[in-house]
């Protein structure tokens, strides 16, 4: 049997008084593409949250790749060598240019060479398809070119697991696609992926595992092909009509 | 400046007749006592310069080293930054003087140190400690400036709490940090006048005591305000070029 990814078992999760997540339970192999979708405020961003631990859980327990997530350092550790992430706001930092956002972690966290470090960025330009901005700074490019640059450099620390929170929801519709193509590549190889979306033309295509989520709960999970088109609870079915309405 | 100068030159010519009420002559450079006594003042310039520089320097470290609890998750953490800043921004600055010229060294005697605490350098820690109430706010502010995204990002390719603050937050926050900081510079400046009265001889020491043996404060004290003048609109002058370079490369 080979190691889970990812395994949630039982996460509660409280903001103050306001518990944001109830009994998630979630388990992600190596090549799976999780796709988890809900209505705003149900709790699917502070899932893919707490499993890089960006936030930190109250109840249950959450392993990446085995590794028990307790806070401590070596169990960090873990999570920052198996797991990349990329934001909705794409928080590439901005006094940078694009190469040096991309080699910044390669160098500082792993001590890679200078030399290394810009050939493997420039490798993952290249794969996102923008290795001619690598001297611009990230202002003076488009939103999609943005957060194509900080999947790149997500890339760089070669995690084993990405996790895409919203990655297309603060871009012009027309930038949308050329964001998702990449994700798609990305899936098409092999990686493993948790993405939060809203795009389900998208997570039709991509994802093997649906998850819908509404007020901290998972309500329901399922392949693709059950989940479009014969979801099985209530809210479920409601969520999709609203969604696919137009 | 050039209405400050007129001003001066005028006040200055109007003392050049015989009336009773303006003495000049205690600091006209054209006669050797007018010139020593100049001489005697502007020799105090250099301590103030020192002074100010040394604090403020001081200052700069202790800020950022008392700012960064504050940006704790942790509520215990962020207590101690509390605790400092509000103890030591309450206390005026004249009283916590006299405490570290006077009471400091009793303290240390009684913990057996033979420690001397001569007037410049309490002078010094005095307005350090003062002032990094403040430079540890205007830190925070900057630092809490700085969306927390870019934080969670450095975070997840890798960094740790020390190269989060050295490569991303800082670089990004000392464009909003410089300007104020420069601004508490001036505020430093102008405090060293109170080192004067545990005798520490810089620019207001020195003119009190060539009133003492001239009768001549109004000349003496202009003389000293002009010379505060010059050396704060020096400062603001190269606050103000900061922060046209600052802002000039804003941009993203």
């Amino acid at each position: 049997m080979t190691q889970d990814a990812i395994e949630m078992i039982d996460v509660d999760k409280w903001f103050g008084d306001f518990q944001v997540l109830k009994g998630i339970n979630l388990n992600v192999k190596p090549g799976d593409r999780v796709v988890i979708c809900g209505p705003s405020g149900s709790g699917k961003s502070t899932v893919v949250r707490c499993i890089n631990r960006l936030e930190a859980h109250q109840k249950g327990v959450i392993k990446i790749g085995g590794v028990v997530q307790d806070g401590s350092a070596a169990a960090l550790e873990a999570i920052r060598s198996e797991v990349g992430m990329v934001f909705q706001q794409f928080n590439l930092f901005p006094h940078l240019s694009v190469m040096e956002n991309l080699v910044l972690g390669p160098m500082k966290a792993r001590g890679m060479t200078r030399k290394d470090a810009e050939e493997r960025a420039m490798k993952y330009l290249e794969r996102v398809r923008i290795p001619e901005q690598a001297l611009k700074r990230p202002s003076q490019l488009s939103g999609g070119q943005q957060q194509r640059v900080a999947i790149a450099r997500s890339l760089c620390m070669e995690p084993k697991v990405m996790l895409f929170d919203e990655p297309t929801s603060a871009l012009d519709p027309e930038m949308i696609s050329e964001v998702l193509d990449v994700i798609v590549e990305l899936a098409e190889e092999g990686m493993t992926m948790v993405v939060v979306t809203h795009e389900m033309g998208f997570a039709r295509k991509v994802a093997d595992q649906m998850v819908f989520m509404d007020e901290g709960e998972i309500v329901e999970t399922g392949t693709p092909e059950d989940f479009f088109n014969a979801p099985k609870s209530e809210r479920t079915q409601a969520f999709l009509k609203q969604i696919l309405q137009h | 400046m050039r209405i400050i100068l007129s001003l001066a030159a005028l006040l200055a010519l109007s003392g050049c007749g015989s009336s009773d009420i303006w003495g000049w002559y205690v600091v006209n450079p054209m006669t050797a006592s007018g010139w020593t006594n100049i001489k005697f003042l502007v020799n105090g310039m250099g301590a103030t310069i020192l002074l100010s520089v040394i604090a403020a320097s001081i200052s700069i470290v202790l800020g950022l080293l008392v700012a960064l609890p504050s940006l704790s998750e942790r509520r215990g953490i962020r207590a101690i930054n509390r605790f400092y800043v509000e103890i030591v921004r309450a206390v005026p600055l004249l009283p916590m003087l006299f405490w570290v010229f006077y009471g400091l060294p009793i303290v240390f005697k009684s913990m057996g140190l033979s420690i001397q605490i001569d007037p410049f350098w309490g002078a010094i820690i005095t307005l350090a400690l003062s002032d990094s109430a403040f430079t540890a706010e205007i830190y925070r502010a900057g630092i809490q400036s700085i969306a927390k995204g870019q934080a969670e990002a450095a975070k997840t390719v890798g960094l740790n709490y020390f190269q989060t603050m050295r490569y991303v937050v800082l670089p990004q926050a000392i464009r909003r940090i410089l300007p104020p900081l420069a601004n508490q510079f001036i505020y430093i400046v102008k405090m060293s006048a109170f080192a004067s009265v545990i005798g520490m001889q810089e620019l207001t020491r020195r003119a009190n005591e060539l009133v003492v043996t001239e009768y001549r404060p109004l000349e003496i004290y202009s003389l000293l305000i002009v010379e505060y003048l010059v050396l704060v609109l020096i400062i603001s002058a190269g606050v103000r070029w900061l922060e046209r370079k600052m802002g000039s490369d804003e941009r993203g």
